[in-house]
C-alpha cells in the first residue's frame, strides 16, 4: 500500500536518511523501531509531506506521493498522530475530534457562511460520527472538557481518535504510548489491535519493544537513517544486526 | 421533569439561534426606548466597529495571524465610497458593492506575499500597510482632498426612504452588523470553521488534518478585508464626511484591542469588545484624553494574563477549574 524506495534526507550535507526502502502492506499494522537518533520521526516526516526528502519517491496506492504538500497528503486517506501531542487545548474533546473530518466538512466558505439546510444535516452526521469515535476511546463522558485539561493518557487518546475518525486508508501512529504507564500502554496496545482488526493499515513508530512484538505484524528497524532489518517480530529478535545496534558490538567491548 | 428537560435541551441545541434571535429582537425596540440621537449615535458606531471587528477576529483568532492594519481596508473602503458616489457619481449601494469587490483584489494581492510572513513580521507589514495607505489618503489631494477630508458623500436609500437621521441609520447599521454576525457564527461552525481553528492552534497539526494552511489565510484575509471594506463605506454613508485621521494606526490597534478584550477566535467576544472600547471613552473623561495610554494598558495587561482574550480567557479559566475539580472528585 505504502512504498518507499531508496529514501535518502539530508540535512545541510548531514545524511538523516540514506536509501530506505520497505512496503507498508495493506491491512496490516508495520511497525518501524530504532535507537534514539535514527531517523524514524524524520522518515514519518518525509511520508507526511512536512519535510521533502533529498531523494527517493513515495508510493500511496500506486501513486506517487514524494514532495507534495502535506495537506493533500492528508487528503488522500493518510492521518497521523504526533509524537509530542498535537491536540488543540483550547477546544472541547468533540472539537478536536472533529477537526479530524475536516476535509469531509466542505471547502465552500460561501456555502459555509449560508448553512443550507443540507449542511446542517451533514454537520450533524460527523458530530454524530465524532461521538461515536469518543466512545471506542472511551471518552464519552467527556465530550465537553476543555482538551486542555484532560489527563495526559486521555490527550493521547484524543489524538488517536482524531487521527482515526476520518476512517484513513493509512494511519501513521507517532510513538502513541511514550509517556504512558504499564495500564495506559495496555489500554492502547488493546486499541490498536482493535483498529488492525478492523482493517485499518498501520504504521507504528515505537520504543516499546513488548508492545512492538505483541501486536506487530512487520517489523523494519532503522539504524543511523539505514534500514538494517525486515521481517517478522521473530525473525527481527534473532538478527544480529539488530542486536548489534541496540545492544552495541560485542567483540568490541570483550 | 421530563418537559423541563425537554426544554432545557432545545434551548442548549439551539442556543445560537435563539441568542441572535433575542439580540436582533432586543435591537428592533431599542429606539422605541432610547430615543437620544446622541446615544443611538454611539451605538451605530458600535455597530460599525463591530463588522470590522468580527472580521479580524477571524483573522487573528481563527486563523491565528496578526494584522495591525485593518483601518487600511477599512479606509479604502470608506474613501473608495466616498469616490464612487461623489466623483463618479455611481449610486451607492453599487459603489459600495464594487468598492468592496475591489478591496477584496488588493487584499489578495497583497496577502499572498505578506501571509507568508508570520508573527512580528506580518505585524510589521501590516502596519506598514496601514501608513502606505494613511499617507495616500493624506496626500493625493486632487482625488481625496487631503488632511481637509471628503465630505458631501450621499446617504443610503431605498427609493425615496432615505438613511439620514439616527434611528434610521440604527436599523441600517444593525441590520450589516447582525448579518456579518450570522454569516460569521456559521462560518466557525462549519468543517471550514474547524479547520481554521486547527489552523490557529498548530499549522503543522493542521496541514496533517487536510487544512491548505496557506489558502486558508488568504481567503480570509480577503473576508476581513471586504467586512472592513462594507464597515468602511458605511460609515462614509453615515457621517456624509471621511477625513484620513479616522483610518490611522491608532484605529487599526484600537481594534486589535476590541478583538483582544472579546477574546480570540470567540464571535459573541467581538461584540462586546467592540462595544465595550467604543463606550469606555463615553463613561470615563480620564479616557477622552489619555485615550492611547489606557488602551495601550488594557492590551499589554490582557496579553501578559490571558493571552486568549479578556473574555473567552476568564471564561476558559473557569471552566478549566472546573474541570480540574471534578477530575479531582472522580479520582478519590
Amino acid at each position: 500500500m505504502l512504498q518507499l524506495k531508496q529514501i535518502s534526507k539530508n540535512f545541510g550535507g548531514l545524511p538523516a536518511l540514506s536509501e530506505v526502502t520497505f512496503t507498508v502492506p495493506k491491512g496490516q499494522l508495520t511497525a518501524l523501531i530504532g535507537p534514539n537518533g535514527a531517523g524514524k520521526s524524520t522518515l514519518i516526516n518525509c511520508i507526511t509531506g512536512v519535510l521533502e526528502p533529498s531523494s527517493g519517491q513515495i508510493h500511496f496506492q500506486n501513486q506517487q506521493i514524494t514532495a507534495l504538500p502535506a495537506y493533500k497528503i492528508s487528503r488522500m486517506g493518510i492521518s497521523r498522530t504526533f509524537q509530542n501531542l498535537k491536540i488543540f487545548p483550547r477546544l472541547t474533546v468533540l472539537e478536536n475530534i472533529l477537526t479530524g473530518l475536516t476535509c469531509e466538512g466542505g471547502n465552500s466558505m460561501l456555502m459555509a457562511m449560508l448553512r443550507l439546510p443540507y449542511l446542517r444535516h451533514r454537520e450533524r452526521k460527523l458530530k454524530l460520527r465524532a461521538m461515536d469515535a469518543l466512545d471506542r476511546f472511551g471518552l464519552a463522558d467527556k465530550i465537553n472538557w476543555p482538551a486542555g485539561a484532560l489527563a495526559y493518557g486521555d490527550k493521547k487518546r484524543v489524538e488517536l481518535a482524531r487521527a482515526t475518525v476520518g476512517q484513513p486508508q493509512l494511519i501513521l501512529l507517532d510513538e502513541p504510548v511514550a509517556g504512558l504507564n504499564a495500564e495506559e500502554t495496555a489500554a492502547v496496545g488493546e486499541q490498536l489491535r482493535l483498529l488492525r482488526s478492523a482493517g485499518h493499515t498501520m504504521l507504528l513508530v515505537e520504543h516499546d519493544m513488548a508492545l512492538v512484538m505483541e501486536i506487530a505484524d512487520q517489523v523494519v528497524v532503522l539504524d543511523s537513517g539505514k534500514c538494517i532489518a525486515t521481517g517478522s517480530p521473530d525473525e527481527v529478535r534473532q538478527n544480529p544486526l539488530v542486536l548489534e545496534a541496540y545492544l552495541g558490538r560485542m567483540d568490541a567491548t570483550a | 421533569m421530563i418537559n423541563k428537560q425537554k426544554i432545557l435541551y432545545f434551548i442548549y441545541l439551539h442556543r445560537t439561534g435563539l441568542t441572535v434571535t433575542g439580540l436582533s429582537l432586543t435591537l428592533l425596540l431599542y429606539p422605541l426606548f432610547e430615543n437620544n440621537p446622541y446615544t443611538l449615535g454611539l451605538t451605530n458606531l458600535i455597530a460599525i466597529n463591530a463588522i470590522v471587528v468580527l472580521g479580524l477576529n477571524l483573522f487573528i483568532g481563527y486563523a491565528g495571524q496578526i494584522s495591525l492594519g485593518h483601518a487600511a481596508f477599512f479606509g479604502l473602503g470608506a474613501y473608495g465610497s466616498a469616490i464612487a458616489t461623489v466623483t463618479f457619481e455611481i449610486p451607492p449601494w453599487p459603489a459600495m458593492f464594487i468598492v468592496a469587490t475591489l478591496v477584496a483584489l488588493v487584499a489578495l494581492l497583497i496577502g499572498i506575499p505578506i501571509l507568508r510572513l508570520s508573527g512580528h513580521y506580518l505585524a510589521m507589514a501590516t502596519l506598514g500597510l496601514n501608513f502606505v495607505v494613511h499617507t495616500i489618503l493624506l496626500q493625493w489631494d486632487e482625488v481625496t482632498g487631503g488632511p481637509s477630508g471628503f465630505s458631501g458623500i450621499p446617504y443610503l436609500s431605498f427609493g425615496d426612504f432615505q438613511f439620514d437621521d439616527e434611528t434610521r441609520l440604527h436599523y441600517l447599521l444593525w441590520g450589516a452588523a447582525l448579518i456579518s454576525l450570522l454569516l460569521c457564527l456559521n462560518l466557525v461552525r462549519s468543517g471550514i470553521g474547524r479547520g481554521l481553528s486547527a489552523l490557529a492552534g498548530d499549522e503543522v497539526a493542521a496541514e496533517a488534518l487536510g487544512v491548505n494552511t496557506r489558502n486558508a489565510k488568504i481567503k480570509i484575509f480577503i473576508l476581513s478585508a471586504v467586512l472592513a471594506s462594507i464597515a468602511g463605506s458605511l460609515f462614509a454613508h453615515c457621517y456624509s464626511f471621511v477625513s484620513p485621521d479616522s483610518f490611522g494606526i491608532f484605529t487599526s490597534t484600537d481594534m486589535v484591542i476590541m478583538v483582544v478584550i472579546g477574546g480570540m477566535g470567540s464571535i459573541w467576544g467581538s461584540l462586546f469588545g467592540a462595544a465595550l472600547i467604543t463606550l469606555l471613552p463615553e463613561w470615563l473623561d480620564l479616557f477622552e484624553t489619555y485615550k492611547d495610554f489606557v488602551h495601550g494598558g488594557i492590551l499589554v495587561l490582557v496579553l501578559m494574563f490571558l493571552p486568549q482574550g479578556l473574555v473567552t480567557g476568564l471564561i476558559e479559566t473557569i471552566k478549566v477549574k472546573l474541570v480540574l475539580r471534578r477530575r479531582k472528585d472522580a479520582a478519590t
